[in-house]
């Protein structure tokens, strides 16, 4: 039985201890005896008493019995690849003295070659331990014909073995793991009995039960985020092994010469972030340009002279805005904006346009775009949340709606205007494809608006794309790439934060 | 409904009501009040919850208009001009007619600024010296300067709740309105902080006409030379402080004042 029956059984124990626990203490309540808590807590402590033990058990066992047999399987792996790269270099007449190749460089190769036989064996159904003394090549045709499942050609006869004992062994130990849990989990439904009596604080239990559980998903999400940036970190760190963090941060060219076009050695090319950075900032800039003021005037309106009934059309006609995808934006940037702007300068220049189609400025623009919705929708709750008793008070002194806007009501809202749009700027600078399609890639470094550019978050896609090894600078910069990335949005994000921490009690 | 009318009228009048109705969206909430508001006066407005005074409060410097469904009919006069009338600006009425709320609002801003906005608005003062002798005036008058001249620049909202009330309300002097509407000014506060601010309308009283809301029969006895009595969206009557406290001719007004509904 799989790991997940047996999850089912511990559950409906876990549910027959609910209804039990719960029926006994109503039973002892009618009979006269002063609970604690009420009877439905009793169940949910029973409940949890039951499950969640032989839950964790089932869990541990079947984390650390499939790592153990992994552990075991690849050392005996070892051996026999080495026993066979030795007696293939006895045969060639190689005197096989020096350094035994207990790992040559197809080890890791082999490791994905007999994982994979481990996955798909099972498929062939009957009794796994026949084929132990099969062929590789027998099994694979066997696979391919019986269940088009095709295997890699080149695997070795000494991997059935292998992979025949791995599986059997997982056999027994979930066999033994899920026994061990039913019957954990069957000790505590009827330990959980002990706990239905007059005295005992079930409601007190449950609420530190449901605060740990709250604790858990608080903290899944900051341990997946801690390990995100640990995985980039050390592709990074990696990456500044064969490129200089110098070169990196303050190279102004950008070229990483994909070293299989370049051909001779030591042709690595260059990774200079400045090109890349002054794109992205610079396309984020133009893109704040259009978007703060017509996305905050759209606010102001909305929340101070908007009716009612006007308010409630136009926001979700906003928002639907924000719901476009970006690579839609990035369309109408190529297909629209771009020609448009690149026409509209023939005609005033008088034939030949000074705007190219793809242009920093087209980007910028079209991103603008994308941010008024996500602007206007953040400012626009930020300044209804300013207490009305602030501008009765500046209207009671006579000064006019525009004033109490401008003097009274957007001071006060200053902090979280600013926090909005330090986030609309994070999400600008990540952007991606809208640059794309409207800056194209060429990694310059330019002042003028109307020539092409191009930002981190393109580049990072040109790098990860394609068929690299995973171990050339040419790829590890995409991580170098996306640290930078990270780090720039994290601490405009604090800075946003600290923004609003800062400022915020200066009204209520 | 016809208000009953106390006989004895104030001798100069600075604003009146007549025939007052007020309905939010269909609730109408004041039926018909015919009020003055007697010159250099202090004139309570007293009654249960719900009753109509801050409604009617809020009549006088079109406070109202800031409320979405709100409608005015009657007439009501400031020195015998309608406010109401098309050719008036609102902007304008309310610097004559200031207001304090209920609840302290002071801006997010410093003390000096606070009480500098309303001048600065309506251009009233043409140079910085001109506008610190203003801002030093309205906070001498609302009693306040001693406590706060050397932090001027502090914000006013760290200011102490009794403190922020007549920051307020030097905010509302600054402006040299005719009129100070306050509504509830000491509900949120102590009862030192409200004595203070008692003595404060008391003083304020030889340069303003002041019209005050207030749930305390006690505030409004010490306070106010006038008193108008409200209930469901009516003037029950109006009269002399003292006379109404003593020997009201309403039933309805002796058994509020006596605690026996409200």
């Amino acid at each position: 039985m799989s790991a997940l029956g047996v999850a089912y059984i511990i559950i409906v124990f876990g549910l027959a201890g609910f209804f039990a626990c719960r029926a006994r203490a109503r039973l002892l309540e009618q009979r006269g005896q002063k609970m604690h808590s009420l009877p439905l807590y009793y169940g949910w402590w029973a409940f949890f008493v039951t499950s969640a033990p032989a839950l964790l058990f089932l869990l541990i066992w079947t984390i650390s019995s499939d790592l153990y047999l992994e552990r075991r399987a690849f050392s005996h792996l070892a051996a026999q690849n080495a026993a066979a790269q030795n007696a293939a270099s006895a045969v060639a007449g190689v005197a096989a003295s020096g350094a035994a190749p207990a790992q040559s460089a197809g080890f890791g190769l082999e490791k994905a070659v007999l994982s994979d036989l481990v996955k798909n064996l099972p498929a062939l159904g009957g009794n796994i331990a026949d084929y132990a003394q099969a062929s590789y090549a027998s099994v694979r045709k066997k696979l391919l014909t019986a269940k088009n499942i095709a295997l890699v050609e080149n695997g070795r006869n000494y991997m059935l073995p292998l992979a025949v004992e791995w599986l059997e062994t997982r056999r027994i130990l979930q066999k033994t793991g899920g026994a061990a849990a039913i019957i954990l989990a069957a000790f505590a439904f009827v330990g959980s009995f002990y706990y239905v009596r007059p005295a005992f604080r079930a409601r007190n239990k449950v609420e530190r039960v449901i605060i740990s559980t709250l604790f858990l998903a608080s903290l899944l999400a900051i341990a997946t985020t801690i390990g995100i940036v640990l995985s980039m970190l050390f592709q990074t760190v990696h990456f500044f092994e064969s490129v200089s963090p110098r070169a990196f941060f303050f190279g102004t060219v950008w070229d990483p010469r994909f070293s299989t076009a370049a051909g001779e050695a030591g042709a690595t090319g260059r990774f200079g972030l400045v090109p890349l950075l002054a794109g992205t900032l610079y396309i984020a800039l133009v893109a704040m340009i259009v978007a703060v003021p017509v996305g905050l005037f759209a606010a102001i309106y909305m929340a101070e002279y908007a009716s009612p009934g006007l308010r409630s059309v136009i926001k979700p006609l906003l928002e639907i805005l924000a719901g476009i995808p970006t690579i839609v934006y990035g369309f109408f940037a190529l297909m629209t904006i771009g020609p448009f702007l690149r026409d509209i300068s023939a005609a005033l220049a008088g034939g030949q346009s000074f705007i190219q189609a793809q242009s920093v400025l087209t980007a910028g623009l079209v991103m603008g775009i994308m941010l008024i919705p996500f602007v206007s929708s953040l400012s626009d709750d930020i300044i209804t949340a300013v207490p009305r008793a602030l501008r009765d008070g500046s209207y009671g002194l006579g000064a006019t709606q525009s004033e109490t806007v401008k003097k009274v009501v957007l001071p006060a809202a200053l902090p979280g205007i600013v926090a909005a749009l330090l986030l609309a700027a994070s999400r600008a600078i990540g952007e991606t494809m809208i640059v794309v399609l409207a800056a194209g890639v060429a990694a310059n470094i330019s002042f003028n608006p109307f020539a092409p550019m191009t930002t981190i978050t393109v580049k990072i896609v040109n790098q990860l794309t394609g068929d690299l090894e995973f171990d050339s600078p040419q790829t590890l910069v995409a991580f170098a790439l996306g640290m930078t990335l990270f780090v720039l949005t994290l601490l405009m994000n604090i800075f946003a934060l600290y923004i609003v921490r800062k400022y915020r009690e200066h009204y209520e | 409904m016809t208000a009953k009318y106390a006989a004895v009228k104030p001798k100069r009048v600075k604003m009146r009501g007549e025939n007052v109705t007020v309905f939010y969206g269909n609730k109408q909430a004041l039926h018909g009040v015919t009020l003055d508001i007697a010159a250099n006066k202090v004139t309570a407005l007293i009654g249960p919850s719900g009753c109509g005074k801050s409604t009617f409060l809020r009549c006088l410097n079109r406070m109202n208009d800031t409320i979405e469904g709100a409608r005015v009919e009657g007439v009501i006069t400031l020195d015998g001009e309608d406010i109401y009338a098309p050719d008036i600006d609102v902007v304008e009425l309310r610097a004559r007619v200031g207001m304090v709320f209920q609840r302290p609002n002071p801006f997010p801003k410093s003390i000096y600024d606070n009480v500098a906005y309303g001048p600065r608005i309506h251009g009233l003062t043409k140079n910085r010296a001109e506008l610190d002798e203003i801002v030093e005036k309205s906070l001498k008058s609302a009693g306040l300067f001693d406590e706060v001249k050397d932090r001027l620049h502090d914000a006013g909202t760290g200011l102490s709740g009794g403190q922020q009330q007549r920051l307020c309300i030097a905010r509302a002097i600054a402006v040299s309105p005719e009129v100070i509407l306050m509504d509830e000014p000491c509900s949120a506060l102590d009862p030192i902080a409200t004595a203070r601010i008692e003595e404060l309308i008391d003083d304020l009283r030889k340069n303003y006409t002041i019209a005050i809301v207030t749930h305390s029969m006690q505030q409004a006895a010490r306070v106010s030379q006038y008193t108008a009595m409200f209930h469901l969206g009516s003037l029950v009557e109006m009269g002399e402080t003292k006379i109404i406290f003593t020997s009201p001719k309403e039933r309805r007004t002796q058994d509020y004042i006596t605690g026996r509904f409200g």
